[in-house]
């Protein structure tokens, strides 16, 4: 992408630029799925999973397991299969799961958005804290404050979310008991308003359930804290890498001998470039958490994304697997966009 | 989401009862049972169709049956729509008179019409079990004449052989056969499915609770049947899908759920310290086996298969690994089961083993797989069996897999050993002495594949002997042939049965009344409540 930039860098029109990012955009998108879809889908079938096992179960009659195969089209050669794939996902019917009875659509609108949820708090948490503590590890570097955001990022990193999730429930849930248990929201209130937007904590505040929401937000705080904790490691360590940079050149020397505030030098003129590889890390570490926190999803009984596919995959329910897949790789995509337009917001020289 | 707009009602209700909670009382309400349980099983809410664990226990307590057994006692069958029934002489044709002035959840009343509807329905949808009603010789052609109204409380079944009666009534006291609302399956049919896509996902019984919504991989709600006649305690049940077996615990421990039904062993030692919470257990119709593929030259060897008994330590899993899950059983039916087997002649001798081996002549042991799936207990009894095999000189090598992918090559034959559960299809003992102790034909396209078949076992004259004992009407001597087929698999078979399956589930104290059957189907909740 960051060459793409250069090469539109230079004198050229806005609005030339946007038109020539929206082809692109579109270009990318087509091609990045359709290599997806075949890649998945071939995976798919070489996988030594039978998938008419997880409708039909272990005990089918002959004839009843040899009428699946058929319903499914797993009769048919490879290529053939493939293209009739294709051919229904181009018009939007992307078929249905097998596990769910669900247009694997429908099931994605069902656990996305819970998935979402989760990952924009997570990453939203994440930068707030950790973009700060990076900063402040640059300009104290090797001070005690340095470790112990060392000590932090590397925690992150090694130990296993799971059991992190796990001590984490039995400290504040089970010990404690500040924050609420597994699952989005309790029983008592889960009828109480009426999925819109699927995202729990938007549709009750739209619909006015303040307890339904105090109780969602008692509900999504720790698994955030927990995914926020892992993106704050991994933001904090860049963002400490990127200011050492800034810090270093020349331009910061000469704000100082002009007598700027060290304040205004590290927030406003450093951290201002420092700024812009970051919007990258932070998209990636996004992205990294809209593709479903398996673990995570599993100790909090959380019905996302994450599991959604883990299970799809385990029973070869491949339409599920690859609608899940197209999901996924078109947020991927539309991040990278996202952080390319923030590129030009944020450096100057790429317009 | 279709379904919300039916909750409204139910929902101002339970929003009355919310406000009387604070935010952060975690205790579910008074008149709602929540159970915390893998439900990722559920593909279908049709009972023509559901044949899967959590799914069974649904239907268990949305439908009701002809006929159905009691929990205490399975040898009594007693009528459940049916008010009684008689056998004719030639065994072949069996009348059913149905109660009267029963209705189902919607109001319908319940007549020999939907019970015929029902079952000539799950003959024609021709699912996975189907084939429990099609044994009787039923198909989509001739269902139609072969089960018939012949009143407006009155239906007649008749089979193509004169079966052994216990036979016939046990396949129809199976989920498959559960009465489902003709009107209103009728009016949601499109294009002649029998409404098998609206009842997928929808309910049209008569049991004590009806299911108000299904979000798969996340819930299941259930609400009392107004329309029941004994009245369900319980406002409504719900069932949680809660994956991870520790975040169960937490929940039951923090009160946020009233039955964990997933704890593995150590987290049911850890909470029956609880003072809050008890834990019930009901042996199961499954057992847990090794198959032994006779296409492996050593293990078609008869002295290698007494051998490999030999080498299990029976007691050590059922104590250990499996403790309070399962218990030690040997012969294929289940405890529980007209003629079951209950000894347990072989324990861990390595020294019998050696010398098996050796008269196989194996002295210094062979290599051979086990395909294990990689749940937890699975590879803990398969590593159990793996240090006791090396004892005798077996070099046992685990293949670790996903379920369905080790099934996969089960099914194919392609492994050596695998281990894993089987659970009886109904309550008779045909179901299991079917499937271990007949093989019809051990070619590779072999119509029907049993599980003698999948370990390549042709059982000789036990096949016919399980065909026969199908027919015998006499329910001792019935009892008998059972009796004899599971001794010669015991013998000599390629199945190391080693478990009886239990099912255990932790309970918060007050919680009474959650009866756990011998099959899913008969997991009750209908008199459940809270004190």
């Amino acid at each position: 992408m960051a060459s793409s930039i250069a090469n539109g860098g230079g004198g050229h029109s806005a609005l030339r630029f946007y038109l020539t990012k929206t082809a692109q955009f579109v270009l990318v998108l087509a091609t990045t799925l359709l290599g997806l879809v075949a890649v998945t889908f071939f995976i798919g079938r070489i996988v030594p999973v039978d998938p008419v096992l997880a409708i039909v179960g272990d005990r089918a009659p002959p004839q009843v397991y040899a009428r699946v195969r058929e319903e499914l089209g797993l009769d048919l050669p490879l290529i053939q299969q493939f293209w009739v794939y294709l051919k229904k996902a181009v018009t939007g019917d992307f078929g249905n799961s097998v596990l769910t009875t669900n247009p694997v659509m429908t099931d994605i609108a069902n656990t996305f958005p819970a998935t979402f949820e989760l990952a924009t708090l997570g990453t939203l948490i994440g930068s707030i804290i950790g973009i700060p503590l990076g900063v402040l590890a640059a300009v104290k570097r090797g001070s005690l404050i340095d470790q112990v955001v060392r000590f932090i990022g590397l925690a992150g990193y090694s130990i296993p979310i799971f059991w992190l999730g796990l001590m984490g429930l039995l400290l504040f849930y089970a010990k404690l008991g500040w924050v609420a248990g597994p699952g989005r929201i309790d029983v008592t209130y889960s009828y109480l308003y009426t999925p819109v937007t699927g995202i729990v904590l938007i549709d009750t505040a739209m619909q006015g359930q303040w307890d339904a929401f105090w109780d969602a937000v008692s509900h999504i705080i720790l698994p955030a804290c927990l995914l926020g904790y892992f993106s704050l490691a991994y933001i904090s360590r860049m963002t400490r890498s990127f200011m050492l940079n800034e810090l270093a050149q020349e331009y910061v020397i000469a704000a100082r001998v002009k007598g700027l505030s060290e304040m205004r030098v590290i927030w406003r003129h450093a951290l201002r470039n420092a700024a812009v590889p970051l919007v990258t890390v932070i998209a990636l570490s996004y992205a990294n958490l809209l593709e479903g926190s398996v673990l995570t999803e599993t100790v909090f009984a959380w019905p996302g994304l994450g599991q959604y596919i883990t299970n799809s995959l385990q029973n070869a329910d491949m339409n599920a697997v690859l609608g899940g897949t197209l999901v996924i790789g078109a947020a991927f995509v539309l991040l990278n966009l996202v952080s390319d337009l923030l590129y030009r917001l944020l450096d100057p020289r790429t317009r | 989401m279709k379904r919300l707009p039916k909750f409204l009602l139910s929902a101002a209700m339970i929003a009355t009862m919310a406000t009387s909670f604070n935010a952060v009382q975690a205790a579910t309400p008074p008149d709602t049972l929540v159970h915390a349980w893998q439900i990722d099983d559920i593909i279908s809410l049709d009972p023509a169709e559901i044949f899967e664990f959590s799914s069974s226990e649904i239907a268990g307590n949305t439908y009701e049956r002809l006929i159905n057994y009691d929990v205490k006692d399975v040898s009594k069958i007693y009528g459940e729509v049916a008010e009684s029934w008689t056998v004719s002489d030639d065994g072949k044709t069996y009348t059913f008179k149905i109660r009267q002035n029963k209705k189902f959840a919607s109001g319908n009343p319940l007549t020999a019409e939907d019970v015929v509807f029902s079952l000539q329905r799950a003959v024609i949808l021709d699912k996975s079990p189907a084939f429990i009603l099609g044994q009787f010789g039923f198909d989509k052609n001739n269902v139609k004449d072969k089960i018939k109204q012949t009143g407006p409380y009155e239906l007649t079944i008749e089979v193509d052989k004169p079966y052994a009666p216990t036979f016939v009534l046990y396949c129809l006291t199976s989920t498959v056969a559960s009465v489902v609302d003709k009107k209103l399956v009728t009016q949601n049919e499109k294009d002649g499915d029998l409404g098998y896509n609206w009842l997928k996902t929808h309910y049209a019984g008569s049991g004590p609770f009806t299911i108000r919504d299904w979000k798969a991989n996340e819930v299941v709600v259930l609400e009392r049947n107004p329309n029941f006649e004994k009245k369900a305690p319980l406002a409504r049940v719900i069932y949680r899908h809660i994956k991870e077996t520790a975040t169960q615990r937490l929940l039951l421990e923090k009160g946020d759920v009233d039955i964990a039904r997933n704890l593995n062993p150590e987290e049911i030692a850890a909470v029956s310290k609880n003072p809050d919470i008890k834990v019930d257990s009901a042996p199961k119709g499954t057992v847990w086996y090794l198959g032994l593929n006779q296409k492996n030259p050593n293990l078609a060897k008869p002295e290698v298969r007494k051998a490999l008994k030999y080498l299990v330590d029976y007691a050590a899993i059922a104590d250990t690994i499996m403790k309070s899950k399962g218990e030690v059983h040997q012969a294929f039916l289940p405890r529980g089961y007209l003629g079951a087997i209950n000894d347990t002649p072989y324990k861990l001798d390595v020294a019998k083993a050696k010398e098996l081996l050796a008269q196989a002549g194996l002295k210094d042991g062979f290599s051979v797989t086990m395909d294990t799936t990689s749940r937890p207990e699975t590879t803990g009894i398969a590593q159990a069996i793996q240090s006791t095999f090396a004892q005798a000189g077996v070099k046992l090598e685990l293949i670790p897999g996903d379920n369905k992918q080790t099934l996969t090559k089960y099914r194919a034959r392609q492994h050596d050993i695998y281990i894993g559960e089987w659970g009886s299809d109904y309550q008779d003992p045909n179901s299991n002495a079917d499937t271990f102790a007949a093989n019809d034909d051990n070619s590779d396209n072999a119509k029907s594949k049993p599980l003698a078949w999948r370990n390549s076992w042709d059982p000789g004259p036990l096949t016919a002997k399980t065909r026969a004992a199908v027919m015998e009407r006499d329910a001792e001597k019935r009892a008998q042939m059972y009796k004899e087929l599971q001794q010669a698999v015991l013998d000599d078979g390629p199945f190391v049965v080693f478990l009886q399956k239990i099912e255990v589930a932790a309970e918060r104290k007050n919680v009474d009344g959650f009866v756990m059957g011998p099959s899913f189907d008969t997991n009750s909740v209908a008199q459940a409540k809270k004190n």
